[in-house]
Parts: structure tokens; C-alpha cells; sequence
């Protein structure tokens, strides 16, 4: 690290020492009205002295040059400069005349600048200037390239430059060095490259774009090994995206596997309850704007407990004032929980209107993670994998090391005996409710940060939640962990392959087909009894 | 010996009842046709267009909730599908109406219109023959009864049952919605079936035809009403009354409950479907959302209003439900959910016989009170 500082260090008191003088004689030319006398000037002055020439070549960019006699002038507004030695002129010339340029010249001295701003001090404009050479470099930058690959020191930007050396070498006459840079290039994993080999193994009329064969053929190979990588990092991807859905699914659908587990109870009203989460992260947002602007960037963590507390209290009236009475009825208590989550989606649109609301992501989480150049991970699906980790965790706990765990667990097991050693099963089912409701409200937290918020966001989720819950068993942490990881993960790989909607129609037959395989889920509680 | 089929039919409602069919058959076929045709629009006994079209579309639906009633509250079933045999029926129907539009869709072609936007130059094969009537009358009742068929088959098999059925039969009609929204799948995606011009070569729009569809959904209900009593009533449906009783004991005495669902489940589905194609040239359109998750819960609540388990149950809730709905959504609009979901719970908590089982209940209690005067009537919930 320290040499590297180092060296950069003399670098740049190497260039300010030689800021002085550019020989007049490079500059000359770029005043002349051949548009190919100019082109070759650029690329001399580039060569000769690419640190000084960078002003001069940004002013002809942006016909800031001018020309009066035989001094070439820099005109920055009211004040001149002189182009060779880049000190202001005083008095300014009463006479200058700008250098126009036109598109081919423009083009060039692109190229020429981006080349020029790879010895720029800053590592960023460094490695902007590399990445837009590598897509734009040609044979005539070469010996830039090496010059500037000389200097590098950063990894990273070597790599890009690399590519980039690559790719101007296509152009070179010399069979030899085309057939060292298409292979080099058969390292990258950037599309864009591949795009750029395509033609080399391709015939244009009779003649093949490569003479060379040897060159042709490695450019096959190139191609492949190139494709091979996209490949493989768009499954990275989808599994991925694949995963972040899952675990959308899993929160949905915990709370429903609790409360169907315990109480039998098919909550139709359960994406509702999601839409109340996501409404308290909006809420939140709203309050933390009105008064505390400041931390607006931290109102999501205000609405973790806000959002479970409110679907809490929700489910737990729910459960006191309808369920509770259609006890051992569950198909009029499914019908009745349709009844609510309309009654609640009607009440979300007369308090916050038919309209989505708009909750933005936090700053913290915009962008992501680059891993590969086509593979891009954001960071407000990294989190939400991370949160549903951290809610089964919770929920593990809870059910496995807490009072109420076990009461829950007991019920579930067998409502009668465990009533007879004691269980308040009636205080049990509206804690399990509030708990299976407040865990919905956080997939709501979490949901409004990826999707549309707005009063008929829940019924999207009821089918594909009940589908995580049906596949994988009633009662089961792990069954439902496995099923919205694994429906998650194979929707997204069919969608690839099949589209969206036919994926997800795949998905449903698919469902149906396993539940007459078995109809218990994956994971079925083992014993011997007949329903009812 | 048996008795004769139709000695039993006659039996199976009392002299009263068929009395009240009688009268409901003449008032759908002669009645409103004199006060909707015959009379002038000043005459206060006239009968609007709105009228025949909206009662008509209630017929259609009461002949589903007749249909759902079969399997829920007799055979104890809950379908959360009902929603899609009633509009694969209303799409089969649909495309014999498509290809009587002939060359008058705005392409002027032979195509329906959506494939000539979608470029299609020929029909598809599920397409061939849609012109016959008959062929088209056909597929109205095998499409739906096929797939019923197939699906209860697998999954009565399997012993699903309570929930988790409900739960697979909603996969199923939101997967074949899902199906039916694409442009591909050949059922005009979004947009569905409309615009239809001719029936049989009658305008679709005439007086006549709307009269003559309205006498036929009428004649369905009918039908469908004498069909399910006469199942009812017959050991058929005492085994199924049984089976949704106590399946297992069913099971022990000696009887398959697989059949008896199969058989009640793809009756209620072409039941289902022939509701579909009555409605759908009345309505004028069909298209995907008929499909959706909700509407097949709302037919579920036409019962649970009306009353499961009995036959003329599921009629009325139809027309309370439908009415209020129709009223609402004209009236107020932002409360109609409100009243439906408060409605769902009401119906489910206070009316588990819905307003038939509280007739019952109020004439009941009224008797007992006369022939006791003077005593609080007791035990009348048992």
C-alpha cells in the first residue's frame, strides 16, 4: 500500500514538473482545416506528452481552442491562456479565431481524452476513463494503452485496461497479436465482449471477416468460454432473485402455517395483514418526514415493531371478535376471514385512497452488489433475505424455547389433552393469532420496500402463501421453510425458461399434482388416525 | 319394483311446491314477455330492458348457487373454483357467438377480431367447428365436466378434503386465469369475448332474443331445481348427506365416497357451465376476471345467505346478493365491500341457515308460541 503511494506520489510530481512546455510544433497542426492533419495531431500530442496535452484536448472539445497568429490560445470566458505553456496571457489578444471541429474529429478526440484521463491522478476518473475505453479502443491507441498499462497500479483498473489493450489489438494487422488478444479476451465475462467477437467467427458475403483461422478459431473458444460464464452467473442470478422470493413467500406464509397449525384455521385475510405492515412502514415514513426529517433514512427500523404490533392487534381482534365463534367450522371461518380481509381492504382505501402509496428504500439501501459484470446482487434484497433469517430465528426461539412455544406446540399436537393438563387453549389461540398476524405485518415491512404498496396488494399473496403452507405440511417451521425456498427458487429458474405467467401457472399444476402424492405436505405429522 | 322416474320426480316435491314452480314458469314465459314486448314503456306495468337483463343474469347465477349448494351444503364440498366451470362454459358459448359475428368485426374478416390483431391467419384447433351450434352446445357441457372429472377424480382419491380442497380448486381457477390473460392462450386475453351481433342468426340485441334468453335461463333453473330435489331426495343423496356427515363411517359401512363426490362435483360443474352460456349473450362479454379468486367465494356466499342445504335457499341469497350488490354499486359505491364483508361475516356467524333456516327458526318459535300461550318457548335452537 505505502509504495504504491508512493510511486503515485512521484508520478505526480514528475508530471507537475514537466507541466511546463508541450513543443509548439505538436500543437500546430490542430489548427489546420484538414480534418486529417487534426486527427494526426491529436494522436501525436497524446503520445508525446499525454499529461499536458489534456487541457488543450478538452478545450478543442468543447471549442474553447483558439488560434491568433501563430499561438494557440486557451479561452476560459473573459481570460486566455496560452496552450503551450498553460499560463494566462496578459493582456488578453484582441483577435482570436476558435478551432471548430467536425463529428469524425470529435469522435477521435473522445477516444484521445478517455486515453488521456487514464493518467489522471484520481483512481475514479481512472477507472471511468477504462471502463469507456473498453468499449470504444482501437489499434491507434495502442501504445497508449501500454503506456498507461505501465503506469497502473490499481488491479482492478489493470484488468479493465487489459481488456481494453485486448480489444485494440483486434485491429492490428499482425495475425500473431489478434490471436494472443482473442484470447485474452476469452477471460472476461462482460456481454459487451462477447458482442464483440461474434463477427471475428462469422463470413461476411465469401470471405470470412478473420483471415486467419487459427485466430478464428480461438475467437470460438473465446466465445464460449465467455458464454459459459454469462451462463453461469445468470443462474447465480436467478437463483438469487429466486431466493429473495422465498423468503418474500416465507414470511407470508409463516404466520399462516402458525395459525393453520394451531387452530385449523384458513386465514383468507392474511395478505391483508400484510398490507397493514406495509402501511406502517408508509406510516412511519410519513411521521419521521413530518418530524423528525433528519433520520428520515432510519424510519424503516421504526416500523419493524410498528408494523408487527399493528397486524398484531389486528389478528388479535380478528380472533376475539369472529374466529373464536366459528370454532371447529373451518370452511365458514375461511369464508368469514374473506368477509374481514374485504372489510379491511375497503378500509384501507377510504383511509389512504384507491391509489398505491409511494414508500421509498432507505439510502442505505439503494444499490448493491456488483459480483460479476452482468450479476448485479441489490442490497434491498440482500437485507430482506437477511431479515427473514433473523424472523425464523425469532420464531424458532419462540416456539422452541419459550412457555408460549410449548403451549402452542401442544395445541397443535392435540388440542383436547393438552386443555386437560392445564393449556389455556383459549388464551394460546389468540396468541398464536396475534403472533401469526404481527409476523405477516413484517413481511409487510419488508414487502414495501420491494413491491407496490396500496389496498390491493395482499390478494396477490394469499394464493402463493397458502400454495408454501399447502406444500409443506400443516405446523411445520421446517416445511415451510423448504417450500417458499424452493418454490421461490423454481419459479424463478421457469420464469427464465418459460415466462412469468406460464411459470407460474406450471408452479400451480405442479402444486396440485403433489398434493395427490401427498396430501400431508412434505413434511406430515406421523401417526395413525382418521380425520374426524 | 321400482317406481316409474317420473312418478318419483312428481314426488319428490309436495302439491304446494309444484304449484310455486308452476307459477314462476308463468311468469318468466308468458308474463314478462306480454309486459316487456307488448306493453307500451308508459304503462307502469311495463318491464325495462335493464329489468330483463339484470334478472336474467341473477337467473344465471342462481342456477350456480343452486349448483354450488349441491356439492357444499349437501355433500359438505366447498369449492373455491365454481368461479371457472361457469366461465369455460361462458367461453365456449363465446366462441359460437365470436363466429356469428362474422365479417362485422371492425377487421371486416373471417377471424374473430383479437386474432386478426394478434396476425393469426388461421383458427386454432380448439377453434374447428366453434360455427355449429350444436358442436359449440356440446362443448358447453363436456369442456367443464371433463376437467371436473379429472381434477375431483385425483383429488378425492387422495382423500382431499375440508380446506385444503377449497384451497386446490382457488389454484386452480387463478391458474387458469392466469391461462386465459394471456394473448396466446386463444381466448382474446384480456379483453375476452364481446361485441357479439347475432344467436342463431337473431340479433342478440333484439327485444325478442333478450325475452327468449331470459325464458331459457328460467327454464335452467327450473331444471336444475327438480334435478338437485329429485337427488336429494333420492339415496343418492343420503349417502352424500352422510358422506359429508361422517366420511369415515361411510367409508366403514362399505360405500366409496369417491364416486358419490365425483358424480355431485362434475354435475355442479356442468351445471356451472350451462349457467355460463346462458349468461354470457345476455351480459354481452366474457372475459378472465370471471375467473378471479373472488368471484368464486362470492357464489360460496349466495348460499351461505340464502341457505345451505336447502334448495330454494341458494336462490334467494342469489337475488339478495346480487340486488344489493347492483344497488350499491350504483348507489354507493365505496360501501359495497364494506356490506360484503360484513356480510360474509354475519351470514357465517349468525345465519348458519341462512335467511331460509330463519324463517324456519321464526315460524317454528311463532307455532310453539301458539300452541303453548303464555310459556316461553325453549330449546326452539334445538
Amino acid at each position: 500500500m505505502r509504495t504504491i503511494g508512493l510511486l503515485l506520489c512521484g508520478w505526480l510530481l514528475s508530471a507537475a514538473s514537466v507541466q511546463a512546455a508541450i513543443d509548439p510544433s505538436l500543437l500546430k497542426p490542430l489548427a489546420s482545416e484538414d480534418s486529417d492533419t487534426k486527427i494526426m495531431a491529436i494522436a501525436a500530442l497524446a503520445q508525446a506528452a499525454p499529461e499536458e496535452a489534456l487541457p488543450v484536448l478538452k478545450a478543442l472539445a468543447d471549442n474553447a481552442l483558439a488560434v491568433s497568429g501563430e499561438r494557440l490560445l486557451i479561452v476560459d470566458g473573459e481570460r486566455v491562456f496560452d496552450a503551450a505553456s498553460n499560463t494566462e496571457i496578459k493582456p488578453a489578444p484582441a483577435a482570436h479565431e476558435t478551432i471548430g471541429i467536425n463529428n469524425r474529429v470529435r469522435r477521435e478526440l473522445s477516444g484521445a481524452l478517455a486515453a488521456l484521463r487514464l493518467f489522471s491522478a484520481d483512481r475514479e476518473v481512472r477507472w471511468q476513463a477504462a471502463q469507456e475505453l473498453t468499449l470504444s479502443a482501437d489499434a491507434k491507441m495502442l501504445p497508449l494503452l501500454d503506456k498507461a498499462l505501465a503506469a497502473e497500479t490499481d488491479s482492478e483498473i489493470r484488468a479493465r485496461l487489459q481488456l481494453a489493450h485486448a480489444q485494440a489489438s483486434l485491429g492490428s494487422t499482425d495475425a500473431g497479436v489478434r490471436h494472443v488478444a482473442v484470447r485474452a479476451l476469452g477471460e472476461s465475462s462482460d456481454p459487451n465482449v462477447r458482442q464483440l467477437l461474434m463477427p471475428l467467427t462469422e463470413k461476411r458475403g465469401d470471405a470470412w471477416v478473420e483471415p486467419d483461422s487459427a485466430v478464428r478459431a480461438a475467437a470460438g473458444t473465446s466465445i464460449r468460454a465467455i458464454e459459459q460464464r454469462l451462463a453461469w452467473a445468470d443462474n447465480l442470478g436467478r437463483a438469487f432473485t429466486g431466493l429473495s422470493l422465498g423468503s418474500i413467500l416465507l414470511l407470508a406464509a409463516l404466520g399462516l402455517a402458525i395459525t393453520y397449525g394451531v387452530m385449523g384455521v384458513i386465514n383468507m385475510a392474511h395478505g391483508e395483514l400484510l398490507m397493514v405492515g406495509a402501511y406502517s412502514a408508509w406510516a412511519m415514513q410519513s411521521v419521521f418526514r413530518a418530524y423528525l426529517p433528519s433520520a428520515l433514512d432510519w424510519y424503516l427500523l421504526a416500523a419493524i415493531p410498528v408494523g408487527f404490533l399493528a397486524a398484531a392487534l389486528v389478528g388479535v381482534l380478528m380472533e376475539r371478535i369472529v374466529i373464536r365463534h366459528l370454532y371447529g367450522r373451518p370452511l365458514e371461518t375461511l369464508l368469514a376471514t374473506w368477509g374481514i380481509s374485504l372489510f379491511l381492504m375497503q378500509v384501507a382505501r377510504t383511509l389512504f385512497g384507491a391509489q398505491n402509496v409511494e414508500v421509498a428504500n432507505p439510502v442505505w439501501m439503494a444499490g448493491g452488489i456488483e459480483v460479476l459484470p452482468n450479476l448485479m446482487l441489490p442490497w434491498n434484497r440482500i437485507i430482506i433475505v437477511a431479515f427473514s433469517i433473523a424472523v425464523l430465528a425469532a420464531m424458532w426461539a419462540i416456539l422452541n424455547l419459550s412457555r408460549l412455544g410449548m403451549f402452542v406446540r401442544a395445541v397443535t399436537q392435540n388440542r383436547p389433552m393438552a386443555g386437560c393438563v392445564g393449556v389455556p387453549t383459549g388464551r394460546v389461540d389468540t396468541l398464536a393469532f396475534g403472533l401469526g398476524a404481527g409476523i405477516a405485518g413484517l413481511g409487510g415491512v419488508a414487502l414495501s420496500q420491494i413491491a407496490n404498496v396500496g389496498p390491493d396488494m395482499g390478494q396477490g399473496y394469499i394464493v402463493d402463501s397458502f400454495m408454501v403452507v399447502v406444500l409443506g405440511g400443516v405446523g411445520q417451521l421446517a416445511g415451510a421453510v423448504w417450500a417458499a425456498l424452493g418454490l421461490g427458487v423454481f419459479t424463478k429458474f421457469l420464469e427464465g425458461w418459460t415466462g412469468a405467467v406460464v411459470a407460474k401457472i406450471v408452479v400451480l399444476v405442479f402444486i396440485i399434482i403433489f398434493i395427490q402424492k401427498r396430501p400431508q405436505g412434505l413434511f406430515a405429522l406421523k401417526g395413525r388416525f382418521v380425520e374426524s | 319394483m321400482r317406481t316409474p322416474f317420473i312418478v318419483r320426480l312428481g314426488r319428490s316435491f309436495d302439491a304446494r311446491s309444484w304449484q310455486m314452480v308452476g307459477l314462476f314458469a308463468a311468469f318468466a314465459l308468458v308474463a314478462v314477455p306480454v309486459m316487456h314486448l307488448l306493453l307500451p314503456p308508459e304503462n307502469p306495468l311495463y318491464l325495462s330492458t335493464y329489468f330483463i337483463t339484470l334478472t336474467g343474469k341473477i337467473l344465471c347465477y342462481a342456477i350456480v348457487a343452486v349448483a354450488m349448494d349441491l356439492i357444499w351444503g349437501y355433500g359438505g364440498i366447498l369449492s373455491l373454483g365454481h368461479g371457472l366451470f361457469f366461465a369455460l362454459g361462458g367461453y365456449a358459448f363465446g366462441m359460437y357467438l365470436m363466429r356469428q359475428i362474422g365479417r362485422d368485426g371492425s377487421y371486416q374478416s373471417d377471424l374473430p377480431d383479437f386474432m386478426v390483431f394478434l396476425d393469426w391467419k388461421e383458427l386454432p384447433w380448439f377453434w374447428v367447428g366453434s360455427d355449429s351450434f350444436l358442436w359449440v352446445a356440446l362443448l358447453v357441457l363436456v369442456v367443464p365436466a371433463l376437467i371436473a372429472f379429472v381434477f375431483g377424480y385425483f383429488a378425492f382419491r387422495s382423500r382431499i378434503r375440508g380446506v385444503y380442497f377449497s384451497i386446490i380448486t382457488q389454484a386452480l381457477t387463478y391458474a387458469a386465469m392466469l391461462l386465459f390473460f394471456r394473448n396466446e392462450t386463444g381466448f382474446g386475453g384480456n379483453n375476452g369475448f364481446t361485441d357479439f351481433k347475432r344467436i342463431l342468426g337473431f340479433s342478440i340485441t333484439a327485444p325478442e332474443t333478450r325475452v327468449v334468453l331470459f325464458g331459457l335461463s328460467a327454464l335452467a333453473l327450473i331444471g336444475t331445481l327438480l334435478l338437485a330435489r329429485y337427488l336429494v331426495t333420492s339415496k343418492f343423496g343420503r349417502v352424500l348427506t352422510a358422506i359429508r356427515d361422517a366420511e369415515s363411517r361411510v367409508m366403514f359401512i362399505g360405500y366409496n365416497p369417491l364416486w358419490y363426490k365425483l358424480f355431485v362435483w362434475t354435475l355442479s360443474a356442468m351445471l356451472c357451465a350451462v349457467a355460463g352460456a346462458l349468461y354470457v349473450p345476455q351480459v354481452g362479454i366474457i372475459n378472465p376476471s370471471e375467473m378471479s379468486v373472488a368471484n368464486s367465494i362470492e357464489i360460496a356466499i349466495w348460499v351461505a345467505v340464502g341457505g345451505r342445504g336447502t334448495l330454494l335457499g341458494p336462490v334467494i341469497g342469489a337475488f339478495i346478493v346480487n340486488l344489493a350488490k347492483s344497488w350499491f354499486t350504483v348507489s354507493f359505491p365505496e360501501y359495497w365491500l364494506f356490506f360484503l364483508g360484513t356480510l360474509f361475516i354475519v351470514a357465517t356467524l349468525y345465519l348458519p341457515q341462512g335467511v331460509v333456516g330463519l324463517w324456519v327458526r321464526l315460524r317454528a318459535g311463532r307455532r310453539r308460541e301458539e300452541a303453548t300461550p303464555g310459556v316461553v318457548a325453549k330449546g326452539v335452537e334445538a
